[in-house]
């Protein structure tokens, strides 16, 4: 007899999502989904707006990752009012904006790896669900979980002092950025009280690549071997090559390394993606054009980072950037709980580079906007915490939004999740007579890898109860089993 | 001295003269009433009711109501802070206002007002009503979700050589705002602005100015709204 399974939602990720299990007549694998459930909407509501609100507006899809957003709705804009693709804010404003990014995906890395991501490695991928959460971390763990509350509020600290709020702040604006740093704000930060200071921010980011290479050790299986499959990897990269977060050309790569799009300008990425919508899924499915929908899909985020680019530009993570190269020997890492690695990598990374900035006299002086002659269209590409984010905008003659494409960063990594979600069903579901909580957590753990935001990713916000539904090959309901169930 | 009197508000006794509104002699006395379709130096015309007070236990508006002795007047009580807290409710129902998005928010006077009454949500249900924006205009751009119809504009913002810039057309709930475009083409950046800031919501908007104002250098980002009024106190 065939079976359904469903485990909806999909906790411990940002937003909603059901996962969908068919097995055959012997309990054998023969199809899984990962169904993203809500809809959103902002691409057809900043419909009218003015061009200087979307900034604002855009990035209240996310609460986790709203500067991402922002500063790439920025960015468009910037190309409309005329300040360049990139390379023409002022320096103030470029590296205040930079600032702000680099505080965002180092507080959005920590809340993934330490409170949502840790849990499954410190208390195992079965063990007890009543201590394997960010509580179970707290009372067990303490001192991790102190740290991570503090990097976290760090990050926090930075983007407000760059944004004007913690959570959707409002300092980029078209062509620049609407405030300077102040001696106080910078010193704060730079030399502030222990252990809320950059030092302290990379010591910690440090000793978190150290849990990790200890836990590795141990656990070398299920790191190395846990939904590893071949991909395509996208991200934007420096023009040189390295790793930048906030501004560069669009490269991928394909499993063994080759450059299959290199030095791409991002106003031209619609040139070489296309996305497909299927009717299962409200997240569209990105791929490369001249693969086509079946073969063209890639990987985005930390682990996508790494394999395209070059180097680091910042000494202590391009240090660990090595380890990381040399553990597959130059080749594309392809393991997906590698994931980790690469966004706590990324963490030393963003702590290195908010030291460099905050030591930037740019930050307290100089001219704030930059603008020149008006456009009518503008694509805003960023490296966002969870992969490479795409806005995209058109405005009428006078100045509303009549166009708005957005490509989020979970949306990129669809396939890959969906995936993730097949190679766990096979190792831990498929074949087995019964069903136990830890083997869907086992699936979870294949998407939370990728660190998701769905909210995000379908352009929803709210609490995660688990429920899997069994049903025969006539989708007759034979078991429902809950999460939290006593 | 006949001239001379003496009113009480809030059980404060205040020097009074013929002539004088019970929100003049409160102004001067650091005594915060609320007000929304008045501004300084326009005609007062008592449309949005949010100054209501009790003159001797009956409900008038503090901006057009002059004083005569023996006047009692009740203002920062329970009973007319609630009725305040009502109609400011009434005009975010009324309206689409969607504080976040708005390049306004912080300087805005009715956002203010529902802070300073603790509006946590309305207890009235929206009516989501259809309204355009008129973004035609080179320099100004009116959105008529977050109009509360106060005519400040109307009122108060002429060209240089008098004429009025902005107008009311249609009548009851139909009643909008509407700019005269042609003299708008031409008006100076400064005018534009001077536009923008005679509305207390973000009905009319300086074009690319966007979001200038630093989040903590804006109006009510540090004190509510009526600190001003107690400081002459």
């Amino acid at each position: 007899m065939g079976k359904k399974i469903t485990i909806e939602p999909v906790t411990r990720v940002e937003g909603h999502g059901k996962v969908t299990i068919y097995l055959d007549d012997n309990n054998n694998f023969k199809q899984s989904r990962l169904h993203i459930v809500e809809f959103r909407g902002f691409e057809k509501f900043i419909q009218g707006r003015p061009y200087w609100e979307a900034p604002v507006i855009v990035q209240r899809l996310c609460g986790i990752c709203p500067v991402s957003h922002h500063l790439a709705a920025a960015k468009a804009m910037d190309v409309i009012v005329g300040a360049g693709t990139g390379d023409g804010l002022t320096p103030t404003a470029e590296k205040m904006r930079r600032l702000m990014h680099f505080g965002q995906v180092f507080q959005s890395h920590v809340l993934h790896f330490f409170h949502l991501a840790s849990p499954d490695l410190l208390f195992g991928i079965d063990g007890d669900p009543a201590i394997r959460n960010v509580i179970g971390i707290a009372k067990m763990h303490k001192e991790l979980a102190v740290q991570a509350v503090m990097m976290r509020k760090f990050g926090q600290e930075v983007i407000k002092v760059t944004a004007g709020k913690k959570i959707h702040g409002t300092g980029a604006i078209p062509g620049g950025i609407n405030k300077h740093l102040s001696t106080k704000e910078k010193l704060n930060l730079l030399i502030g009280q222990d252990p809320m200071n950059v030092d302290k921010m990379i010591e910690w980011s440090l000793s978190g690549l150290e849990f990790f290479h200890n836990y590795h050790k141990e656990h070398k299986d299920i790191i190395d071997n846990f939904a590893a499959y071949p991909s395509k990897h996208l991200s934007m990269v420096r023009k040189d090559g390295a790793l930048d977060l906030y501004h560069g050309v669009l490269r991928a790569i394909d499993s063994e390394g080759n450059k299959i799009l290199d030095d791409v300008d991002t106003q031209d990425y619609l040139e070489h993606i296309a996305e497909e919508v299927r009717s299962w899924s409200y997240m569209k499915f990105p791929y490369l054009r001249k693969y086509g929908p079946k073969d063209g899909w890639y990987r985005v985020g930390p682990l996508a980072r790494l394999n395209t680019v070059d180097f680091i530009p910042s000494p202590l993570a391009q240090k660990e950037f090595e380890l990381f190269k040399a553990y597959t020997n130059g080749k594309p890492n392809n393991m997906s709980m590698h994931y980790h690695w690469a966004r706590l990598i990324e963490i030393l990374h963003c702590a290195e580079m908010m030291k460099e900035l905050l030591n930037d006299a740019d930050l307290l002086k100089g001219e704030l906007v930059t603008k020149g002659k008006k456009g009518n269209e503008g694509v805003g590409v960023l490296e966002a915490p969870r992969g490479t984010l795409f806005h995209h905008y058109k405005i009428n003659e006078n100045d509303q939004i009549t166009m708005a494409n957005l490509i989020v960063s979970t949306t990129n990594n669809n396939i890959p999740m969906n995936l993730a979600v097949e190679s766990a069903v096979k190792q831990f579901i498929s074949g087995k007579n019964e069903i136990t909580e830890g083997m869907l957590n086992a699936v979870e753990v294949g998407i939370r890898a990728y660190d998701p935001c769905l909210s995000c990713a379908t352009h929803a916000i709210g609490k995660l109860p688990l429920q899997i539904k069994l049903y025969d090959s006539k989708n007759n309901l034979l078991d429902i089993k809950t999460k939290n169930d006593e | 001295m006949k001239d001379k009197f003496k009113i009480i508000i809030d059980g404060k006794e205040l020097p009074a003269r013929h002539g004088q509104t019970i929100l003049e002699i409160a102004n001067n006395n650091g005594i915060y009433i609320p007000t929304l379709c008045n501004f300084e130096g326009l005609k007062p015309q008592a449309s949005c009711r949010i100054c209501s007070v009790k003159v001797n236990g009956r409900p008038m508006t503090a901006c057009t109501t002059t004083v005569s002795p023996g006047m009692e007047i009740e203002n920062d009580t329970p009973e007319m802070n609630e009725l305040r807290k009502i109609i400011v409710e009434t005009m975010f129902v009324t309206g689409n206002h969607f504080c976040p998005s708005c390049e306004k928010s912080g300087n805005c006077e009715l956002q203010a007002l529902a802070y300073r009454f603790k509006m946590d949500v309305p207890r009235f249900p929206y009516s989501f009503s259809k309204r355009d924006i008129d973004a035609s205009n080179p320099k100004i751009m009116i959105d008529h979700n977050r109009c509360i119809k106060c005519k400040r504009c109307a009122r108060g913002i002429k060209t240089d050589d008098g004429k009025d810039l902005f107008a009311f057309k249609n009548r009851g709930e139909k009643i909008e705002i509407s700019i005269d475009n042609e003299l708008a083409k031409n008006i100076s950046d400064e005018k534009a602005q001077e536009a923008m800031d005679i509305c207390p919501v973000g009905a009319i908007i300086k074009k690319e100015r966007g979001f200038i104002d630093p989040i903590g250098t804006r109006k009510y980002d540090n004190k509510p709204i009526g600190s001003k009024v107690k400081e002459v106190q």
